[in-house]
């Protein structure tokens, strides 16, 4: 859909400005494309490429190794229910089953109204608290059929608001703190040196 | 998650309320062996308590921290530390809860890491899909930075670092030192070839490297603070310090759980009440993970097992990442099997053929005796395929790729073939498990069906 | 050791039982395929980092840690080393990787390109295991899509070998094409949008181990059984890269580079590659055509010989040799130019150049030179040359190579940012007709003056601007040889052969007798007959109203062409020329290596080559050039032109080919002089060749000929605001008397108060402001 907008130009400048070299930042600016569209656009691709100084195929290249970013919208909620092994064995397959269900689509689709994406996806590192999912990479743990609808009509009824914002959005927190990235490799020898 | 009481390390904020916060962790004794290290230490000196305390990495292969980070060639400059929060080993979790619970612990492993390193930068690379971990890391940074914990002339030292937070978008691989290297270069994640790619010769930006893993650094605050020889004194010789272990799968109450290295068994996890109390429903172990996805698995006869690195690797498998995955006498083998392979070819870089076409066809074959298609001469094929990836199939494994995962996507196939070889063959001629074994996706495939 | 005892400069080791020494740092595949075991492999490509991605090349290697299995495309050579490239461990993981690779393969080799030549197919009988095992659904993708207008992609073929992708980016610095998606799903694409619209695509498709990338050129032309080649070097421009021409049924199918170290490291641009379509062309003129009834008709060889004999000799007659002028030769073999440099002797007409007023003095030649990889191999290259991406494609990738491996920095002094800009460590503006001060601020910093003195320096100089004199070019030059006396310079002349052209004679034999000089005195009704040998004036000469005068007032113009050209349209007698492919002889690069170039299918129609067609007019006029045998030719040139002595051997001038020097070295000594500046409301004028225009080899070669671009003059964003111009908007350009009309391209490689205007591209003719004895053209610009 869109470049990115002025203010996020300033805090992409901020991110690429933290790191010696400018490709390092793609993935940084990749989330901030997403974060403003909830999917990364072809022409966001395009300005990252820009302030990159790459290629967009290059900056495409990179996007599609990597699979939070979508390329078409999805739902607002992105609902990824881990069916990994530790999640299998109690019962991951039945909530993908259920969560299907429940929302008349399949795994990888999105409801008509544009509310929900459920994804059947990778171990998320909640393996002790199986089954688990994420919503927007918000975690629910120990998820039944139960909770599970109980979560939809959170969702639905706009309570969880806060807690989890709309997909794209990762850490509410940004790291503040700025780095000049001059010389470094001379200051560490200086201070190598002066010990 | 529930934590057991007795002597810990890591985790022993995790149960401080405010323990993530500056004020809670500085409280707690938190930034003490900063100050330490940077106001009376050389940096030769602690490196040499990190080398004494003989901790091995925690991000799977286990390699003694204090030797790796003897590696860097002395002279050049820039050098990084790259921290690898990037765990995404099926079954791990403990990394995310060190950061989510206890940031500035990290934080402070790493300041003193790059003193000890003469480094001036560090890159925390944290899973992108761990939103909340990233946010309790930027927050402890922004307060870390605020107080001259990092940054410039750190407690009013000369010396001076500074950390990126950066994370990543979704990729298993990108764990792997040189494959987060290239994502952190804003490249596809697929792994460099080692030689001539290593990290701590040639790494980030080619410069040197040294990658570390969450855990491995979370302890050194404690080494810093007690000295390498308190640690050392901690866990079996050949496997030192507390370690972090999370146990899933059927067991009463999984868990993660900071325990001594070697001096418990398999069976203490499973079966204390402190720790995960027994198989669940009173049942018994039919086949059990020992350290993620990628380890050969372990069966009853190994509950005895001592937590030790020689004496797991010995036994033909790996303490990797600490993830303990417990499985059940009514447990579907073929399927647990088929779910680890479809990790590892979903995961694949794709970089090297014989993983990329290997994984998916192996994949592909499983799935087939899953639906019921299977053919008796699957089952050789099965290792046939597994002998192109990873030839002898054992581990550690010999590889035709780049890195272990392809390799890694045999030990299933590996463990639960061999071991319960009826189990395929009966799922081929019936297309279905055995009696007293749950599919677990009856319902699912009944409806795709 | 001890002190005394000398560095082993090589290292010992065991392939497959023969004792074997390599160079330190050696690739452990080079080493065995110099021992002569052949390593299956895809991925590894000699010109291109290795990968190690597609894990064929697996071979044994029984080292201090024991045995183990090691990509030998990654793993350099080590003292001791035991290698095995065929022992079981090895052979079985050769197996198993081929099996996998096959696995998704479609092998619809009946039907590919590549069925026939292809490395998988050919590994697959050699090292494969048989038969596949695989019986699930391979994977499925939209069958071949174009990626750019002259190739195709089938990624159901690919295997992933990273080549093409690597050359994208590491050779061409075009990283337009990239895997995308991850494991079992990569693939290779372009950007949604963004055609892979390399200058060197062709490439890829050469060095694609399998069908998946296909040139529309080439697509269901021939099958590989079916194919005839020859080695030749490509004429197309004048870097002469080394090539393989390949016909089948006597017709030019393809081109294909040759990996010779000194020029072309196997690479070829899409110019060079496509336009043997031109050669097919049905447009090529077939038989000699003679103007009746202010038409061309055919006719036969003797009557338009006799026809060409007859004007000629009453010229020559009547006004003596002075009234004839000879433009030509640079297309052309040095044996072609070097019977008409003959003929002209014969005759006694002084008046004759290779050159189209667009190239530079002769003498440049005659400074200290520099060869391609001597080039490439100094330190600092200075550039005062034109856009080398656009006019000298391959010598782009050879300086764009040196820049990024660091071992050279690139200092450009140009009007606008040329494809090296951005690999270039200095990329400094001018104004056309200023080099010469701007080069000597330059050469005046203390930075500079340190680069200078870190050992070799080399002017690439060429041509830069048609719309500007030479001689500050020239100027320029001198500026730096006289501050560097050691500096050697690479001249890059425009049109493949010009420098073996003027080497052999056809090069003005007085001062005032260059192109310019002879269309001015057909112009003023000096000159009566021109004979056009392989030359287009209309269309190539700068100053458009020169040649508008001069063909107005000519009597007579003689052609011998392969094309009815602009220029050919006026002559009396058109005598058709073999073309490149149809003929044999030798070629004369920019550095002045001769190679040769070969005939591989007959000629088209009655066509003949050039040097025939002087020879048999020197006895239309009575005289006799003694040559009746390219052998003969080739001879009579390498014994009676000292520069082409050393080519003399048919031998030498194979394959790497022989670098000749001019004979008499000269120097520049005219003090340096700029242009006076500009009026503040006028732009100076930069015109220059782009890779596409509508030269013949390109307009009538069907893949290439879209290509070429609209004209339109291109104008730095901050100017075009000034102007109050838009994009597109139709701006008018005055200069010299005359105006022209061209749509605005807002460009910011161009620097402000310079208009650039690609030249020869369809739509008005920038050329028609362009005088030759005005040094600089200042234009005054409007919107319309
Ligand atoms: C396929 C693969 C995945 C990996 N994933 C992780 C990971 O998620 N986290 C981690 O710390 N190490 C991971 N590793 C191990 C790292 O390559 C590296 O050894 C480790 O980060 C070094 O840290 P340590 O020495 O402190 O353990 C992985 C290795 C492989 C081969
Ligand atoms: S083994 Fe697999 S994941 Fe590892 S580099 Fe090769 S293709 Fe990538
Ligand atoms: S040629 Fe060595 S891995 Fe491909």
């Amino acid at each position: 859909m869109s470049r990115l907008t002025d203010e996020r130009v300033a805090t992409a400048r901020e991110i690429i400005g933290r790191f010696p070299r400018k490709k390092s930042a793609l993935i940084p600016l990749l989330h901030l494309a997403q974060e403003q569209d909830g999917y990364v656009a072809q022409d966001a691709m395009v300005h990252i490429a820009e302030l990159l100084e790459l290629a967009p195929a290059e900056v495409y290249g990179t996007a599609s190794f990597y699979e939070m970013f979508k390329f078409h919208p999805v739902g607002k909620y992105c609902i990824n229910i881990c069916t990994n092994i530790s999640c299998q064995l109690v019962g991951a397959w039945n909530l993908l089953h259920h969560a299907e269900e429940r929302l008349g689509i399949k795994s990888g689709g999105t409801t008509d109204d544009g509310m929900f994406t459920i994804e059947d996806v990778e171990c998320i590192a909640a393996c002790t608290e199986a089954p688990a999912l994420q919503v927007n990479y918000r975690y629910r743990y120990k998820v039944t059929p139960e909770s599970f609808d109980a979560l939809i009509t959170e969702l639905e009824s706009g309570k969880l608001t806060d807690e989890v914002p709309p997909h794209g959005t990762l850490a509410s927190v940004r790291q503040t703190t700025t780095q000049a990235w001059s010389n470094r490799g001379v200051q560490e020898q200086a201070q190598v040196d002066a010990r | 998650m529930s934590v057991p009481t007795g002597p810990r390390i890591i985790t022993s904020r995790f149960d401080v309320a405010d323990g993530h916060t500056y004020a809670g962790y500085v409280r707690t004794g938190g930034y003490a062996s900063l100050r330490k290290a940077v106001s009376s230490m050389t940096p030769q000196q602690v490196h040499d308590e990190v080398k004494a305390a003989e901790i091995q990495g925690r991000g799977g292969a286990g390699f003694p921290a204090g030797t790796k980070w003897g590696f860097l060639p002395a002279g050049v400059h820039p050098r990084y530390l790259v921290i690898n929060g990037d765990e995404s080993e099926p079954g791990t979790y403990k990394d995310r809860l060190l950061m989510e619970r206890d940031p500035h612990q990290l934080i402070e492993g790493i300041v003193i890491a790059c003193y000890a390193l003469n480094a001036a930068q560090a890159f925390l690379y944290v899973r992108g899909e761990m939103a909340h971990a990233q946010e309790r890391l930027a927050q402890a940074l922004n307060d870390a930075y605020a107080n001259n914990m990092v940054g410039k002339n750190i407690c009013g030292s000369n010396f001076s670092v500074d950390i990126t937070l950066t994370w990543g978008a979704g990729a298993y691989i990108v764990g792997e030192e040189t494959a987060l290297i290239e994502s952190l270069e804003g490249e596809r994640g697929m792994p460099r070839l080692k030689p001539p790619f290593f990290p701590a010769v040639k790494g980030l930006y080619m410069q040197p490297t040294i990658v570390n893993n969450v855990e491995t650094l979370a302890n050194v605050p404690y080494i810093v603070g007690r000295g390498g020889g308190d640690f050392k004194a901690i866990g079996a010789p050949t496997s030192t310090g507390m370690r972090m272990f999370a146990v899933s799968g059927h067991v009463n109450t999984p868990g993660v759980f900071e325990v001594p290295n070697g001096v418990t068994t398999f069976r203490m996890l499973f079966e204390a009440p402190e720790y995960c109390g027994g198989i669940r429903n009173g049942g018994s172990i039919k086949a059990f993970i020992p350290g993620g996805a990628s380890a050969m698995w372990f069966f009853p006869e190994h509950l005895d097992m001592a937590l030790d690195k020689p004496t797991v690797d010995k036994a033909g498998s790996m303490l990797g990442s600490g993830a303990i995955v417990a499985m059940d006498q009514t447990t579907d083998m073929v399927a647990a099997c088929w779910r680890i392979v479809r990790f590892f070819a979903r995961e694949s870089c794709g970089k090297c053929t014989p993983c990329r076409e290997g994984t998916t066809w192996l994949e592909r074959v499983l799935k087939r005796i899953l639906d019921g298609h299977g053919r008796p001469e699957d089952i050789d094929l099965l290792f046939e395929v597994s002998e192109s990836i990873s030839p002898g199939i054992a581990w550690p494994p010999r590889q035709t790729t780049i890195c272990p995962l392809g390799p890694s996507a045999v030990s299933p196939i590996a463990s639960a073939v061999r071991r319960f070889r009826h189990e395929f063959e009966h799922y081929i001629e019936h297309g279905r498990p055995i009696d007293g074994v749950e599919s677990p996706f009856a319902t699912h495939l009944a409806s795709h069906a | 050791m001890t002190d005394t005892a000398a560095p082993k400069t090589t290292v010992s080791l065991t392939v497959d039982g023969r004792a074997v020494e390599a160079k330190p740092g050696e690739l452990l595949i080079t080493a065995c395929e110099q021992s002569g075991s052949f390593v299956p492999h895809f991925c590894y490509h000699p010109r291109m980092s290795p990968v190690g991605m597609c894990r064929q090349c697996i071979v044994e290697v029984d080292g201090p840690r024991g045995k183990s299995l090691v990509v030998s495309c990654m793993t350099p050579v080590a003292e001791g080393q035991v290698v095995s490239t065929t022992s079981e461990p090895a052979k079985r993981a050769q197996e198993g990787v081929l099996e996998l690779l096959l696995a998704n393969h479609p092998l619809d080799c009946p039907v590919c390109d590549k069925g026939g030549e292809c490395p998988l197919q050919d590994q697959a009988f050699s090292h494969g295991p048989g038969e596949s095992r695989y019986v699930e659904e391979k994977r499925h993708y939209e069958k071949p899509i174009p990626i750019s207008d002259l190739v195709f992609l089938d990624r159901e073929r690919c295997i992933l070998c990273d080549r093409c992708t690597r050359f994208a980016g590491e050779v061409a610095g075009d990283p337009l094409i990239s895997f995308t998606s991850r494991g079992n799903n990569t693939q290779v694409m372009t950007f949604p949008d963004e055609p892979f619209s390399s200058y060197f695509s062709g490439n890829t498709v050469q060095i694609c181990p399998v069908g998946a990338l296909t040139a529309s050129a080439y697509r269901f032309k021939a099958r590989p059984w079916d194919l005839e080649q020859v080695e030749s070097t490509c004429t197309s421009c004048s870097v002469g890269c080394r090539t393989v021409v390949q016909s089948s049924r006597d017709e030019l199918v393809r081109y294909q580079g040759v990996d010779i170290e000194s020029v072309n490291w196997g690479w070829l641009c899409d110019r060079g590659r496509f336009n043997f379509e031109s050669v097919n062309s049905k447009n090529r003129v077939h038989a000699p055509l003679m103007r009746k009834d202010g038409a061309l008709a055919e006719t036969t060889w003797s009557n338009a010989l006799d026809a060409a004999g007859r004007i000629l000799r009453t010229v020559l007659n009547d006004k003596g040799p002075d009234a004839v002028g000879i433009i030509g030769g640079a297309r052309g073999t040095n044996e072609d130019a070097f019977a008409w440099a003959k003929l002209a002797d014969t005759l006694g007409i002084a008046a004759r150049d290779a050159q189209l007023g667009d190239g530079l003095p002769a003498e440049v030649f005659a400074l200290p030179q520099a060869t391609i990889a001597e080039t490439c191999a100094s330190p600092t290259v200075i550039l005062l040359a034109p856009d080398v991406k656009e006019e000298l494609p391959v010598l782009y990738l050879r300086l764009r190579d040196a820049a990024e491996k660091r071992t050279t920095r690139i200092i450009e002094v140009s009007p606008y940012a040329t494809g090296l800009s951005k690999y270039a460590w200095k990329s400094v503006r001018h104004d056309p007709g200023d080099q010469p001060r701007i080069v000597g601020e330059l050469l005046a910093t203390p930075e500079i003056a340190e680069q200078l003195s870190r050992g070799a320096v080399t002017v690439v100089m060429g041509r830069g601007n048609l719309a500007e004199s030479p001689e500050f070019t020239l100027l320029a030059t001198g500026a730096v040889l006289t501050a560097v006396p050691t500096a050697r310079v690479l001249p890059v002349v425009r049109r493949g052969n010009v420098r073996g052209a003027v080497t052999a004679g056809m090069t003005p034999q007085r001062p005032d007798a260059d192109t310019n000089a002879i269309l001015s005195a057909a112009a003023a009704g000096k000159v009566e007959c021109l004979v056009l040998v392989g030359a287009d004036p209309v269309s190539d000469v700068p100053d458009a109203d020169l040649v508008r005068r001069a063909f107005a007032s000519v009597k007579h113009v003689i052609a011998v062409d392969t094309f009815i050209t602009e220029s050919a349209r006026h002559a009396e007698v058109l005598l058709p020329a073999s073309a490149y492919g149809e003929k044999v002889g030798t070629t004369t690069n920019c550095e002045g290596r001769v190679s040769d170039v070969a005939q591989k299918i007959t000629t088209a129609g009655t066509a003949r080559p050039d040097w025939m067609i002087a020879a048999e007019l020197a006895l239309e006029l009575g005289g006799d050039l003694g040559i009746s045998s390219f052998g003969e030719l080739h001879d009579a040139m390498t014994t009676s032109v000292a520069a082409f002595v050393p080519a003399a051997e048919a031998k030498a001038v194979r394959r790497e080919g022989v670098v000749v020097a001019h004979p008499t070295p000269v120097r520049i000594t005219a003090a340096p002089r700029s242009a006076a500046p500009r009026l503040t409301h006028q732009f100076r004028l930069h015109v220059a060749r782009v890779m596409y225009d509508r030269a013949v080899s390109t307009s009538e070669s069907p893949s290439l000929a879209p290509l070429a671009r609209e004209a339109a003059v291109h104008m730095n964003s901050v100017d075009a605001q000034r102007l109050g111009a838009r994009e597109g908007a139709d701006v008018r350009l005055a200069a010299n008397g005359s105006a022209v009309v061209l749509p605005l391209k807002v460009d910011d490689a161009v620097s402000r108060g310079v208009v650039f205007v690609p030249f020869n591209q369809h739509g008005s003719d920038i050329r028609q402001l362009i005088r030759h004895d005005v040094p600089v053209t200042d234009v005054v610009v409007e919107v319309i």
